[in-house]
């Protein structure tokens, strides 16, 4: 039996699970449209790649991966792109994103696809390249590109752990699919395994999930696989953060400002390894995930969506109910309320919840805080929820970011047991984004401040070295000439080289003099009136361009 | 009574000599304030304090010689910054001051003629073009100081103010009643 260990704090909400777990995963019947958004992804937009009209292939690349840190986006089903512009996302704020919007041809054809039989012969770069074309994205809800975390670090990876915890309550999307498709999360940690050149895999999975944890047990025993541990973890929330599954498991902190692959620990989420799997196996992109419907409906199950499905029509299929005021993303712990039921789900949509006053009454009266610190108690990150609270109240940054604000994982355990009621995570979100958007600007500044330095020790090494190129051709010139000048030699440099411009200037003039423009000659009154105009024309927007310079020049 | 004299000379002459080293050793060159009060500054090189760039107006309060209350771009926030840091008093903006929203520079590039004052007048080089060329403004790194907008001889820069996005969407101070209601808690 393996020792296990504990994090700090915790809470137990009610786990809500068993509504949702009783359907196997059953497929999302085919949307009237999808609304694809481009960014689904930690990082740059994908980059739109079809144009409105034409006809795609299920599995088409839609959008390429542009930068860095991005991931590609492709069509969920085959059909017709009918926009490309912006459209509400599922995003808390509510506004709109750059998307592409799909009217399925109810076909279902698939693009040809390049399986692997033998991915164990593919070099370790080309199978990163195509996680990341087949827009593979941590599926636990951070959707940071997995081919980014899949590389051998400058640390040795010693342990893969495979998150199963599935912690928040409601949600059973990663509880059902470890019992129906638990050899291929298996094989997409093996593939994980071997890229990270990891020793052993642990696979983390809450002890409230017997069934689960049953078929993953029998299908490491089934696939022979060597190293690789089944673990029930003990049901507390947020067991299923990566830093307290971890913790857990391994017994290592990961410290603030440390990644946990410095520590020799990398974590993925078990939908993630499925999706792995079926991108490099099969060739299959990411175009559909697991996804719970639960809360305020008639038959709340966990459907296979395809990426876009308008949230209104995937919850009309389990059966929406009346009395429901809105729909939640994610969990009731983190999720987020979503301003529209238009948006489509995105790589991130966990779970849906039906939210009514029911399930999630208003929100009591809140209270000042007491400072009973029972959050502090709870706290899984071990800060002082209380102090950063009244901090993020006051507005007092600095002060909030030196109680570490940025270690707070946003879990909601201290809104949850506070007496008094206040939403804390709320002033969290509010402090951290404040801080975000300070240090936007800042470095912004900080750009800027650079390029005008830049920029003004350009201009002065350019009126330099025209400078030294004048004073070099003067030097060059006075000893040419040096017999004429010896008999005057107290001519200053000045006016020496006033003298020689108005020599210059005499002889243009007596160039310009002895040559006639050929197409002057024998016109018309009216043509020499024209010129006469035009003429003073040039010299009046000669004049306004040299005054706005001079201007300019002046401030 | 001689030799505390002595001895009092001795440290003082020691002493000297360790100041006199320590001025010339650690030495700083220029005022360490200027460089604290151009990092408060918002670098958008705009003059509207008067003073021609953020560096001069930062040397200028340094000196005394400028009051902390005429960055616009700064706003209050900038205000608030520079009388923390330099212990005084948060001072208004005057009346005459207009606080406008973030804003970058748009070239109209079909009625660009391609003369390159506004090039020239860019204080950050974020425009791009040459003599009889459509010229452009590198939007992200435009300061929206306007300073481009006075030198075209066609009118063909605007101002486009920065919407909000969820790129750059901030999380809003939570409001609630304070009043109880009727589902407070029992």
């Amino acid at each position: 039996m393996r020792k296990l260990y504990t994090f700090h704090g915790g809470v137990h909400p009610a786990t809500c699970k068993t509504q949702s777990t009783g359907k196997p995963i059953a497929k999302a019947k085919l949307p009237s449209k999808l609304i694809i958004p481009l960014h689904q992804h930690v990082g740059h937009s994908a980059r739109p790649v079809v144009e409105v009209g034409e006809r795609v292939q299920k599995g088409q690349l839609i959008g390429r991966a542009d930068g860095h840190v991005s991931s590609a986006v492709h069509a969920s089903t085959s059909g017709t792109v009918t926009a490309i512009d912006m459209q509400p996302v599922a995003h808390p704020s509510g506004l709109p994103e750059l998307c592409i919007t799909l009217i399925p041809d109810g076909l279902e054809e698939w693009l040809e696809l390049e399986p692997i039989d033998d991915w164990q012969s593919v070099p370790h770069t080309e199978l990163r390249h195509r996680l990341r074309n087949a827009g593979v994205v941590g599926l636990g809800g951070a959707v940071f590109p997995s081919d980014m975390k899949l590389y051998a670090h400058k640390h040795k990876i010693k342990t893969l752990v495979i998150n199963g915890a599935e912690c928040e309550p409601y949600i059973t999307c990663d509880d059902l699919l470890m019992r129906e498709r638990a050899a291929e999360i298996l094989a997409g940690a093996e593939l994980m395994r071997t890229l990270l050149y990891a020793d052993e895999v642990l696979i983390g999975i809450e002890d409230n999930k017997p069934e689960a944890i049953h078929a993953m047990r029998s299908a490491v025993i089934a696939g022979k696989h060597a190293n690789m541990e089944i673990v029930a973890v003990p049901t507390i929330y947020p067991g299923g953060g990566a830093k307290q599954l971890i913790r857990v498991l391994t017994g290592i902190e990961v410290a603030a400002g440390v990644r946990s692959t410095d520590l020799g620990v990398q974590c993925f989420n078990v939908g993630t390894a499925y999706s792995a799997w079926r991108a490099i196996r099969f060739g299959e992109p990411l175009i559909s995930r697991i996804v719970t419907v639960t809360g305020n409906v008639a038959s709340p199950q966990n459907l296979e969506t395809l990426i876009g499905t308008p949230i209104i029509e995937l919850v009309a299929q389990a059966g929406a109910l009346q009395g429901t005021n809105g729909y939640i993303m994610g969990g009731p712990m983190m999720g987020v309320l979503l301003p529209s039921d238009q948006a489509g789900v995105i790589k991130a949509t966990n779970c849906i919840i039906a939210a009514s006053d029911q399930l999630f009454p208003p929100p009591k009266t809140v209270l000042p805080c007491i400072r009973c610190t029972r959050c502090a108690d709870v706290c899984p990150a071990q800060l002082q929820p209380q102090d950063l609270y009244w901090h993020a109240r006051a507005k007092n940054f600095t002060k909030a970011e030196e109680y570490h604000l940025f270690d707070c994982i946003e879990c909601g355990a201290c809104s949850y047991v506070c007496p008094s009621n206040i939403p804390l995570v709320q002033y969290y979100r509010f402090a951290k984004s404040e801080i975000w958007a300070q240090q936007a600007s800042q470095k912004a500044a900080n750009a800027a401040r650079e390029r005008h330095e830049f920029r003004e020790s350009r201009l002065e090494r350019e009126k330099r070295e025209k400078a030294e190129k004048l004073a070099a051709k003067e030097k060059a010139a006075t000893k040419s000439e040096a017999a004429p000048v010896s008999d005057k030699p107290d001519t200053g440099p000045v006016d020496e080289t006033q003298r020689k411009i108005q020599a210059a200037i005499d002889h243009a003039r007596a160039q310009a003099a002895t040559i006639k423009p050929k197409n002057t000659e024998q016109l018309t009154p009216q043509q020499l009136a024209e010129i006469a105009d035009i003429e003073a024309r040039r010299a009046r927007i000669r004049e306004i361009a040299q005054a706005s310079t001079d201007t300019h020049t002046r401030e | 009574m001689f030799s505390a004299l002595l001895a009092m000379a001795a440290i003082a002459i020691t002493l000297g000599a360790v100041l006199g080293f320590a001025a010339i050793r650690f030495r700083v060159e220029g005022n360490p304030l200027v460089d604290k009060i151009d990092a408060v500054l918002p670098q958008t090189q705009c003059g509207q304090c008067g003073y021609p760039g953020c560096k001069p107006y930062a040397t200028a309060i340094a000196e005394g010689a400028a009051d902390i209350n005429q960055c616009p771009p700064g706003g209050e926030e900038g205000i608030r910054k520079l009388a923390d840091l330099l212990g005084m008093e948060f001072k208004p903006f005057g009346s005459s001051t207009v606080t406008k929203p973030k804003a970058v520079a748009r070239i109209d590039e079909s009625t660009c003629i391609g003369c390159t004052l506004c090039i020239q007048a860019c204080p950050v080089d974020a425009i791009v073009g040459a003599a009889k060329q459509m010229h452009t403004v590198i939007a992200a790194e435009c300061t929206g100081c306007e300073l481009c907008l006075p030198p075209c001889p066609v009118d063909c820069i605007s101002m486009v103010s920065i919407e909000e996005s969820t790129g750059n969407w901030k999380w809003k101070y939570p409001v609630y009643a304070l009043t109880p209601s009727q589902t407070a808690a029992p």
